[in-house]
């Protein structure tokens, strides 16, 4: 449903995208991570049509967004991060009027996708308001709601949860997994639990280029620098660490905060290689006792700094 | 054409949802309504016999700098005001065609800047009653005040397709406007060679003519054209985004 080729936008000197190559199809959600300034709301912008692309191609539905941007447009559903809204209309209002903009025709039909939008962000009982009179939260909602009257098949989502409070961040995800069922999700974000929590898969943008794209897992999985563990024993941490160090294996052992008066060393292994059958026996060796040994979980975090570390010229 | 309406029905909505247009509707009504009566005064005084050329063509010439003063304050925040909410940026991505967001936005301003025009009839309607007169004069004027306001609504669209400020937009209008009434002030600067083409060009010259009951087709089609360019030149400004990268 949602397609890029090799997709690319300069501005004047300065390329805000490069080679961008993406797609969502319906009943999936694609997170679309990078740090800000990553080309993120560019991408999403060529696709939602607010400007063409320099080069590539972008497809909405199965129509290309420049030849046949209409016919795209009537297909796709997109919220700014910035929630844009004339302050001065009602929320029923301006949903009427977005209503008429994707060509509903017919007063029950506009009524139907309105109250259908309304329902779904979660707008019930503001109808009637004026926008200018409603908390950040709701505008958020009103700016999601504008894109979801008419149900397009195609939804283009652009920080939804941000300036979110934890308990609107939720809910939004929730309302993001459920859209993922039946719609073609784009959704940027720029904090990796979010994306972890809502997409099926991820795609990660680093100054202009996809760095990587799979499943949030796998992603982990794949980019895990090297697994470690944490060992703890009744030595001193120093002696621990130098004695780790030692084992066949191992790449680095130092230690590190806590262990609560007993020593605590981070391990980290070659890749490939499981030494925690060694390190049990070398702490053993010693004479210590052994308190813990724990594998250290590599987060989405790390594998994306990782990434965007390696990214860097 | 269907959009155009949709695109109108909300510009109005914003335009009547807030005060400016309220503002400027009373202050147009308020100043044009002191100029006729003054003007009124002076024709009963000294004024003669001639009422096109006695009253109207006074009338006429002091509605007209209301209209100057009003009309790029009732444009400015057209495309401004939804550049700088982002809300621009959105309706691009709604199925509707540039053309039809920029028509929708001049006939919303046209039905305002008409319902101003239509508060100043109380005037002549009242002196009417008292005092019936031959329409025709007055109809030019009329009609010749709505083509000037034709002419600067799209000088008024253009420059607010420009920028994202307001006050931007209103001094651009005012700028342009100004200069061409301005411009042939005074013949001897500008030289004997350009003074006739200048004059041709000037928008208030192709005025003078309704103010005094004449309805001239090339000053219709001057003011027209006038319109049109800017709002050629708007539809080109608002095109720029492919390369601006700004809603």
């Amino acid at each position: 449903m949602i397609e890029t080729r090799q997709l690319t936008k300069r501005f004047g000197g300065h390329t805000a995208i490069e080679d961008v190559s993406l797609a969502v199809a319906r009943g999936e959600v694609v997170g679309f991570l990078g740090p800000n300034g990553a080309g993120k709301t560019t991408t999403l912008r060529v696709l939602a049509g607010v400007f063409p692309p320099t080069a590539g191609e972008a497809f909405v539905g199965g129509h290309d967004v420049v030849r046949a941007p209409l016919a795209a447009r009537r297909r796709l559903g997109y919220a700014p991060e910035r929630p844009a809204l004339h302050l001065e209309m009602t929320v029923a209002g301006l949903l009427e009027f977005a209503a008429r903009l994707r060509d509903l025709a017919g007063r029950d039909a506009r009524r139907a996708a309105v109250g259908a939008a309304v329902e779904r962000s979660g707008l019930a009982g503001t109808e009637g308001r004026r926008i200018g009179t409603l908390s950040k939260g709701f505008r958020q909602r009103v700016g999601l709601a504008v894109a979801l009257v008419g149900d397009p098949p195609v939804l283009l989502l652009d920080e939804p949860t941000a300036g979110l409070d934890p308990e609107q961040s939720a809910e939004t995800r929730r309302l993001v997994r459920e859209l993922g069922r039946d719609h073609a999700v784009l959704v940027s974000s720029h904090a990796l639990a979010e994306v972890e929590a809502m997409a099926d898969r991820v795609v990660i943008l680093h100054r202009g280029r996809v760095l990587a794209a799979d499943r949030p897992a796998a992603l982990a999985a794949r980019l895990r620098p090297a697994s470690r563990v944490d060992v703890e024993a009744t030595a001193p941490a120093p002696a621990l660490a130098a004695a780790l160090g030692a084992v066949s294996g191992v790449r680095r052992a130092e230690p590190i905060a806590g262990g609560n008066g007993h020593g605590r060393v981070r391990v980290e292994m070659e890749p490939g290689r499981d030494a925690r059958p060694a390190l049990a026996a070398r702490v053993a060796e010693r004479g210590w006792g052994l308190l813990a040994l724990a594998p250290v979980e590599t987060s989405l975090e790390e594998a994306f700094l990782a990434l965007v570390g390696r990214g860097q010229p | 054409m269907r959009k155009t309406l949709v695109i109108a029905r909300r510009e109005l909505a914003s335009l009547y949802g807030g005060p400016l247009a309220y503002v400027l509707g009373a202050v147009f009504l308020l100043l044009t309504g002191y100029f006729f009566w003054s003007d009124l005064v002076f024709f009963v005084l000294v004024g003669g016999a001639n009422q096109p050329r006695g009253l109207w063509r006074y009338v006429f010439l002091d509605f007209r700098l209301v209209t100057l003063l009003v009309v790029p304050l009732l444009t400015m925040r057209l495309f401004a005001e939804e550049r700088k909410l982002g809300t621009l940026e959105l309706l691009w991505t709604f199925p509707v065609r540039d053309r039809e967001v920029l028509a929708g936005k001049l006939l919303a301003v046209l039905v305002a800047f008409t319902a101003m025009l239509a508060g100043t009839l109380v005037g002549p309607g009242i002196l009417w009653a008292f005092h019936p007169f031959p329409l025709g004069p007055l109809a030019a004027g009329y009609l010749g005040l709505f083509l000037l306001g034709v002419a600067f609504i799209g000088c008024g669209l253009a420059a607010s397709a420009v920028t994202e400020n307001q006050v931007v937009a209103a001094m651009l209008a005012y700028g342009v406007l100004v200069f061409s009434w301005f411009a042939t002030w005074n013949e001897a600067a500008i030289g004997e060679r350009v003074a006739p083409f200048l004059l041709q060009l000037s928008l208030f010259d192709h005025f003078y003519g309704f103010a005094q009951g004449v309805i001239d087709g090339r000053d219709v089609a001057y003011l027209l054209a006038f319109a049109a360019l800017f709002v050629f030149l708007a539809l080109r400004a608002l095109g720029a985004r492919a390369w601006r990268g700004v809603g």
